[in-house]
């Protein structure tokens, strides 16, 4: 077979036709070498009946591979369906996400949840309605032109009736989505601001996350973790524990090490014990400080990218800035640590996880546990929040590890708090150095933005290597993939490093690191919260070198005509006056900032306005506005929108005014909410978030869109109030202080 | 050692240790999902629960310590208050995640069942010591007034 195919494809491409024939007979080339075919998440799951099922009792079953974690994703997909197969939302039910059954979409994340599984599922229902049109045409022998849907049921003008559930046979949908059926332009649940369908649960009490799983005769377990990264166990008293109430088993791999109880505060105690009473050999690797990291960064080897490059004869410059940004290690911090469910029975593995991806997530537990793949199974539960990966990724092989030695018990593991802070890859720390260039006009004429950071992405899922963090302290360890950068145009450190903004001259590089002392990986909008903080914040100096309004200046800088109608909407809805005038009163110092990014380039536009209030003893800062505009097409549904954009804007002024991982060369600082303060209601900006919807524009993701511009116009603002920029993340009180006291003394 | 609990008006009778926190009695015999393990240390707040109508953080309080009535949201059908912040919340859509949200309404029924009128600040005031990490403050406290014109 593969050799005749083989004959046959050199056969065409003799004789001139084989480029496109060849092609269709290797599909996996399509991806690397031409342009995706299908719409989205179509490409990797190209089957009508991969998505979508008709049932005879009326119901609608969706297979999706993107999951909910909080971001509404589960409604707007439902109403996507609802809306292109005409049918009532209530039909339609839901499948969890599951390895082997559901659509293998990856992972979700990089708000690319409705630009690739909702514009699939929408080909997929479109495509649905017109073969399920097509087949009423021939049963009632009216042209389909003639046909009307009506809650899944195919009336004639004649008055004959006809429903999908009893049209659709297990056949119907098994073929190809072919994609080529034109999309409904006139929406009946697209569009709406639908309430979440899983709302009512989350405040009512009822069984909502992974936490929340029974299941009966499960036992609980904890892991005890090493003090610190790459900590190998030297001593470990079993025995004690054994004995401990209701302690069922002590699991130790190499140094991994996990306790199993009866009862969840059995277990919890069992732990404490076993910290206090297991000896480590410490590495002892860690840099002593964030500030000695951030001068080791730009020693360390790098794989260097220029990401873009632009050259053109221009004016000749007036002004030259330059400056260096930094970022710190940012934690997720769920509020839920994270949870898996595993249970091993008849030889077969199965996890309820929370993770992004099911499948990415399976891959490596495939490769930890040395099982055949189709004896693992991962099925979606939601848990807590997580933008991006935190430990839900990590718990599941806790709990499948366990689960293994114990077959036939359900087991539930929860990390503790003082895991989570401590094992969670962070958003990686980041060095961001700019120089640009103004002629006399205020043009820029030059722009220079040379970034250094770890990876953003160490996702399970790799072809080499293992993710997973207890497989490296197994007795046979399994090593990390090898670091890599997620690639242009959406990228990962270098993510919205090359702006949006137009200049004649232009130089984007991206040192990417390969040591990686502290774990990183994705956290909400990858490189892109810290390049669009100095981007934005450039744009502001550059801005106030040349004497013009901040607002002016970057339309000055902007040909995309929906970038500028962002910054013009937000201006409106700020009262925006030019070039705002710091003040002072009463002790307090006040400014007002703009900011601007198109996430990625090619998702949502967001443009904000901050207004800030500070304490010129304490130099707390204080955001008292925070407005957004944001367009991101076509809005599936508004309220989800505005709901994503205004939590963004509330997260990043956590980020940007308060957060930073503490370590030293011993271990992570941070064991609970003390040492790692968030954002408290106190602190809490009045958010005023407005859409503009373009119907006619194809959907953007919007999940990660304010958190950079948001940042940004934070840092503006500070600097409009304070009269000088703070260059560094987050802008403490310390050091605002420290840049009030500076400048008294300079004055 | 048994240990006599009261919750949501049942009472259970348990062989636990009273030193064990009231969270995972709730949790793992009750039978109850609303109260949430956030810290294990009273920091934020998502395993409020009312005892006798007090507030309390049911990851430090031992069990023995719960000497009256547990109140916890799955009781909402008969609790006015409860009652109204149920749909006030659906109304607002003030959820994302969510996993802080059953701490935040049993916080926020203490205040609306004595301050019919709650000003915004007084509203921040009573949540200070509960974290949300969506960042769905905004729509926390909108949802929460939503609940005082009901009730008003």
């Amino acid at each position: 077979m593969m050799n005749s195919t083989h004959i046959a494809r050199r056969h065409f491409l003799k004789s001139g036709l084989g480029l496109a024939i060849g092609f269709a007979w290797a599909p996996h080339l399509l991806s690397q070498s031409a342009p995706a075919a299908l719409p989205g998440s179509l490409n990797a799951n190209p089957k009508l009946d991969s998505w979508l099922h008709i049932q005879p009792d009326g119901k609608v079953v969706v297979l999706a591979g993107k999951v909910e974690f909080g971001q509404g994703i589960t409604t707007a997909l439902m109403q996507i369906v609802a809306d292109e197969l005409e049918i009532d939302m209530k039909r339609i039910v839901m499948i969890p996400t599951t390895t082997g059954v559901s659509p293998d979409e990856g992972v979700t994340s990089g708000s690319q949840s409705i630009e690739y599984g909702g514009i699939a599922l929408r080909y997929a229902a479109a495509d649905a309605r017109e073969l399920l049109l097509e087949r009423a045409s021939s049963t009632l022998k009216t042209p389909v032109a003639e046909l009307k849907i009506r809650d899944g049921e195919i009336l004639t003008p004649a008055g004959q009736s006809i429903s999908y559930w009893s049209l659709a046979d297990g056949e119907l949908f098994q073929r190809p989505v072919s994609a080529k059926v034109t999309l409904k332009k006139r929406h009946t649940t697209i569009g709406q601001s639908i309430q979440r369908v899983d709302i009512p649960a989350k405040v009512s009490g009822k069984p909502a996350y992974v936490q929340d799983m029974k299941m009966p005769g499960m036992l609980h377990a904890r892991v005890i973790r090493p003090p610190a990264p790459r900590a190998a166990i030297m001593s470990v008293d079993i025995g004690v524990v054994e004995k401990m109430p209701g302690v069922v088993a002590v699991i130790q791999n190499g140094s991994f090490l996990a306790v199993v109880a009866s009862r969840e505060e059995q277990a919890i105690q069992a732990r404490e014990f076993l910290k206090k009473n297991t000896k480590w050999k410490m590495a002892d690797d860690l840099p002593p400080s964030l500030s000695s990291w951030f001068q080791q960064m730009k020693q360390k080897p790098t794989v260097d990218t220029t990401v873009s490059l632009k050259q053109n004869a221009v004016n000749p410059a007036t002004k030259v800035l330059s400056a260096q940004f930094t970022k710190p290690f940012i934690a997720h911090a769920a509020i839920g640590p994270s949870c898996a469910i595993a249970l091993m029975k008849d030889g077969t593995i199965t996890a309820w996880t929370h993770s992004q991806g099911m499948y990415p997530l399976k891959t490596d537990l495939v490769k930890t546990l040395g099982l055949p793949a189709e004896k693992i199974i991962c099925i979606h539960q939601e848990g807590s929040g997580m933008y991006g990966q935190n430990g839900a990724d990590d718990v599941a092989l806790d709990a499948m590890l366990i689960a293994r030695a114990l077959p036939g018990k359900p087991i539930r593991v929860q990390w503790m708090r003082d895991d989570e802070f401590k094992w969670e890859p962070y958003g990686s720390a980041m060095i961001i150095n700019m120089q640009a260039s103004l002629d006399q006009e205020g043009n820029i004429v030059d722009w220079t933005h040379e970034l250094w950071s770890n990876t953003h992405s160490t996702r399970p899922g790799e072809q080499i290597g293992d993710n997973l963090l207890a497989s490296w302290y197994l007795e046979k360890p399994f090593t990390p993939s090898p670091v890599k950068n997620n690639p242009q145009p959406a990228g990962g450190s270098d993510r919205n490093a090359v702006p949006l903004y137009v200049f004649p001259n232009q130089k984007v590089v991206n040192h990417l690191l390969n040591d990686m002392p502290l774990r990183v990986s994705a956290l909400r909008t990858l490189g892109a919260y810290a390049n669009i903080f100095a981007v934005e914040s450039m744009m502001d100096d550059l801005a106030k070198a040349a004497k013009i309004d901040p607002i002016q200046f970057r339309l000055k800088h902007l040909q995309d005509s929906r970038a500028r109608d962002v910054i013009t909407h937000v201006a409106k809805m700020a009262a925006w006056q030019k070039t705002p005038s710091a003040s002072k009163k009463n002790g307090s110092l006040y400014g007002r900032g703009v900011a601007f990014a198109k996430y990625k380039n090619m998702s949502v536009y967001v443009a904000c306005v901050a207004d800030v209030e500070i304490n010129s003893q304490t130099g707390k800062i204080v955001v008292s506005n925070l407005y957004a505009a944001a367009d991101g097409g076509l809005a599936i549904n508004p309220d989800g929108f505005k709901n994503q954009i205004e939590g963004g804007l509330v997260q990043t002024t956590s980020w940007t005014l308060f957060e930073s991982v503490p370590f030293k060369r011993d271990g992570i600082e941070v064991s609970s909410w003390s040492e790692y303060p968030i954002l408290r209601f106190s602190d809490v900006p009045n958010v005023h978030v407005e859409i503009i919807n373009r119907e006619n524009e194809k959907s953007l993701g919007v999940g990660e869109g304010s958190q950079g511009p948001g940042c940004a116009a934070i840092a503006n603002a500070v600097a409009n109030a304070l009269g000088q920029r703070i260059f560094d993340l987050p802008l403490s009180a310390d050091r605002v202080k420290a840049a009030i006291e500076q400048s008294k003394q300079a004055a | 050692m048994a240990v006599q609990l009261t919750v949501n008006g049942q009472i259970l009778k348990l062989d636990v240790d009273p030193s064990t926190p009231l969270l995972y009695v709730l949790r793992n015999d009750a039978m109850i999902n609303s109260a949430k393990y956030g810290c294990g240390a009273g920091q934020c707040g998502a395993c409020a629960v009312l005892l006798d109508d007090q507030v309390v953080l049911s990851c430090t309080l031992p069990v023995s310590s719960a000497k009256g009535n547990v109140k916890t949201l799955e009781s909402y059908e008969t609790d006015r208050t409860l009652s109204a912040l149920n749909k006030a919340f659906i109304a607002e859509q003030a959820v994302q995640c969510g996993y802080c949200i059953s701490g935040m309404m049993i916080r926020a029924k203490t205040l609306l069942d004595k301050n019919k009128h709650p000003s915004v600040q007084q509203i921040k005031d009573t949540l200070q010591g509960h974290l949300c990490r969506c960042g769905t403050h905004t729509r926390i406290i909108k949802a929460i007034q939503r609940a005082a014109q009901e009730l008003a």
